[in-house]
């Protein structure tokens, strides 16, 4: 039998499993077809395809005596989005979607700073899991025991009371936009509860991203002169902004859409989540519901246009 | 005439950390002034507490005969050419370059005139519109250094500024520092841990090691007159000799440093009585062009690096691996040492 030096050496036996690794490597295009394939089908066919037939949902139309869906093309179903009563929906959740992504990125945005700037690991992890324990419990859990807290009678109006601030609770409360009978019922309760609920994704990507700058551009910005406002001004904020846009994405839109906290805190009066809900549940309404949907998706891309134009994306 | 940088006595401790321990030196006005060393030795801390971002633990440092202690990097008439550059990503040349005009509020038009000469100064101009990002290497040292040089600065610090870029680049950007700087005359404080650089650049040089400052001197004293045996080593290559052969060789136990170049090798004994001589085997014979590099083993332990010149010959008569040879120098060329930082 004939031998060489290679055919002693176990690393160059051909096993079945060599063979497919030898062929894979020899045909790269099949091997990135076996890998990319199915991630891609999802991809397009579950969430992007799912998502066409949602929108595609909102021409069909809708008979109201008979409660019956009907293939029949129309643009009703968007005018209506325009109607009086229903765009104060959705200005109302507009405003409240801003106030909550202004309120949010304004306690975030220390926080992640000493985050990323300041904290010693154990307590940048101490802040990590701070950040993120209330996020892992359950939401609606949450939200109700927020109704609680607001309540008359609640940690709050006791407090306040104990503070002798019980006045200054009802001034508040009878100022228009903001206010309602009880806290629990008002405006201020519900941006409150919003505001908990969604801080975690506006401190992660601002905090990722001040991570990301150069300690040695502070001291850069210091060095040509630059006073600590000005620090802050012209380098640390343009270069973590693309973290707040990136927070604000996500307060902004979780807002828009949301129904819980709609439903269980603050005035009557629909959002656009809660409309959503009430047109597919209670009504039926599918093609009505399936219009509103794209009201948020539309807010979104605006507000992303208005963030490319304050340059929220020069710096990635 | 006051100093541009004085030391008195500075440390910087980090807990039990000696960074800088005790460094006392006077930086002239328009002096070229280099702080060398291997990394941790202390130099960059010292070029950190000149620009404000570190504050001394003891000691007093005055910039231009005014205390700097509390003094703030944005108050300080110094600038810096950060080693990694730390320019700003999302502004383009020109903004970096008149940043420091900005912030200190000079109007657009003189910030515009003044950076657009400042990045002819480093032959940039044209580049003004890109950003960082589309840049190579030697160009972004360039704009760390318009940058800076755009405030006019007393000062200038510079933290191994050369140390990203290839050999090439390195080389003509040394020549290009030295005549900028002769040419606007600002006092520039040069931090590099590549004692070429030091020597051919510097007017005096700092040789730093363990915080502690081994010697301060030109170039050529530094090289020649080596204090210690730290200094021998690191400035060029040496051989330092110590213990009962110093006592033979230099009548007392006092080590000294004799370089490679000084040396000479032969076959044959030479009993002149102003040189000194050794014997030994040749134990390695490495062919570097215009010189050879002879290393032998002494006879009685120890290890003697010789430098010669290949000459006419091209190094054909050189002495062969294992054969016993006589190295020998004058006496004059050797260099007493002390042990460690006066």
């Amino acid at each position: 039998m004939k031998t060489n030096a290679l055919s002693g050496n176990s690393l160059y036996l051909r096993t079945p499993l060599r063979s497919l690794a030898v062929g894979l490597h020899r045909r790269p295009g099949l091997l990135l077809a076996v890998l990319l394939g199915p991630p891609l089908l999802w991809f397009f066919i579950i969430y992007l395809g799912s998502l066409l037939a949602l929108l595609w949902q909102g021409f069909y139309s809708f008979d109201d005596f008979s409660m019956r869906i009907l293939p029949q093309w129309t643009l009703h179903n968007y005018a209506q989005i325009f109607v009086k009563g229903n765009f104060d929906i959705v200005l109302r959740t507009l405003a409240m979607a801003s106030a909550v992504t202004v309120a949010a990125a304004v306690i975030a945005f220390p926080i992640a700073y000493y985050m990323s700037r300041y904290a010693t690991p154990s307590v940048k992890a101490f802040f990590y899991i701070g950040v993120m324990l209330p996020m892992w419990a359950s939401y609606i859990v949450k939200a109700y025991s927020w109704t609680v807290i607001l309540a008359k009678g609640g940690i709050v109006y006791w407090l306040l009371g104990q503070l002798h601030l019980t006045g200054v609770l009802e001034a508040l409360l009878r100022v228009p936009y903001v206010g309602g009978t009880t806290l629990s019922t008002s405006h201020l309760g519900r941006f409150l509860v919003f505001t908990y609920i969604w801080l975690p994704f506006m401190v992660l990507p601002i905090q990722a991203a001040l991570e990301r700058v150069p300690p040695n551009l502070v001291q850069a910005s210091q060095d040509l002169g630059a006073r600590g406002a000005q620090t802050f001004r012209y380098v640390i904020w343009p270069l973590a902004f693309p973290g707040v846009v990136a927070g604000s994405i996500f307060t902004f839109s979780l807002t828009l859409g949301d129904f819980i906290i709609p439903t269980l805190i603050g005035p009557s009066g629909l959002f656009i989540g809660t409309f959503v809900y009430v047109q597919q549940g209670a009504v039926g309404n599918i093609p009505m519901a399936a219009a509103f949907t794209v009201v948020p998706i539309v807010l979104i891309v605006v507000y992303l246009r208005i963030a490319k134009r304050l340059g929220a994306f020069d710096a990635l | 005439m006051t100093a541009a940088v004085e030391f008195t006595d500075v440390s910087r401790f980090y807990g039990s950390v000696k960074a800088v321990d005790g460094v006392s030196i006077a930086i002239a006005d328009g002096e070229f002034f280099s702080m060398l060393g291997p990394s941790g030795s202390g130099k960059t801390t010292c070029l950190r507490l000149i620009a404000g971002f570190e504050q001394p633990t003891r000691g007093s440092i005055r910039i231009h005969g005014v205390e700097a202690a509390g003094v703030p990097p944005f108050a300080r008439d110094v600038n810096t050419v950060f080693q990694d550059y730390a320019l700003f990503p999302h502004m383009n040349v020109r903004e970096n370059v008149g940043y420091g005009l900005m912030v200190k509020g000079v109007e657009k038009a003189e910030r515009l005139a003044r950076s657009q000469q400042a990045l002819e100064m480093v032959a940039l101009d044209g580049y003004g519109e890109r950003k960082p990002a589309q840049l190579s290497g030697g160009q972004r040292q360039r704009v760390a250094l318009a940058r800076a040089l755009v405030n006019r600065p007393r000062v200038l610090l510079l933290d191994e500024p050369l140390g990203a870029l290839d050999l090439k680049l390195r080389e003509q950007m040394q020549g290009e520092l030295k005549s900028l700087q002769r040419q606007l005359g600002i006092t520039f404080v040069y931090v590099t841990h590549d004692q070429g650089e030091a020597l051919s650049m510097a007017d005096r040089v700092a040789v730093f090691n363990n915080g502690k400052i081994e010697q301060v001197d030109t170039p050529r004293e530094l090289y020649m007159r080596p204090a210690t045996s730290f200094v021998a080593n690191f400035v060029g290559t040496s051989n330092v000799i110590d213990g009962d052969r110093a006592r033979v060789l230099g009548g007392s136990a006092q080590p000294f440093s004799i370089r490679p170049e000084h040396v000479r090798v032969s076959r044959e004994i030479s009993f002149a009585h102003d040189l000194a001589s050794v014997s030994g085997v040749v134990r390695d014979v490495q062919y570097h062009g215009a010189t050879s590099r002879i290393e032998i083993d002494l006879d009685g332990g120890g290890r003697l690096v010789a430098s010669v010149q290949n000459g006419e010959g091209g190094g054909a008569l050189l002495p062969a691996t294992g054969e016993a040879v006589h190295a020998y120098w004058s006496r004059a060329a050797m260099v007493p040492l002390r042990d460690g930082p006066a």
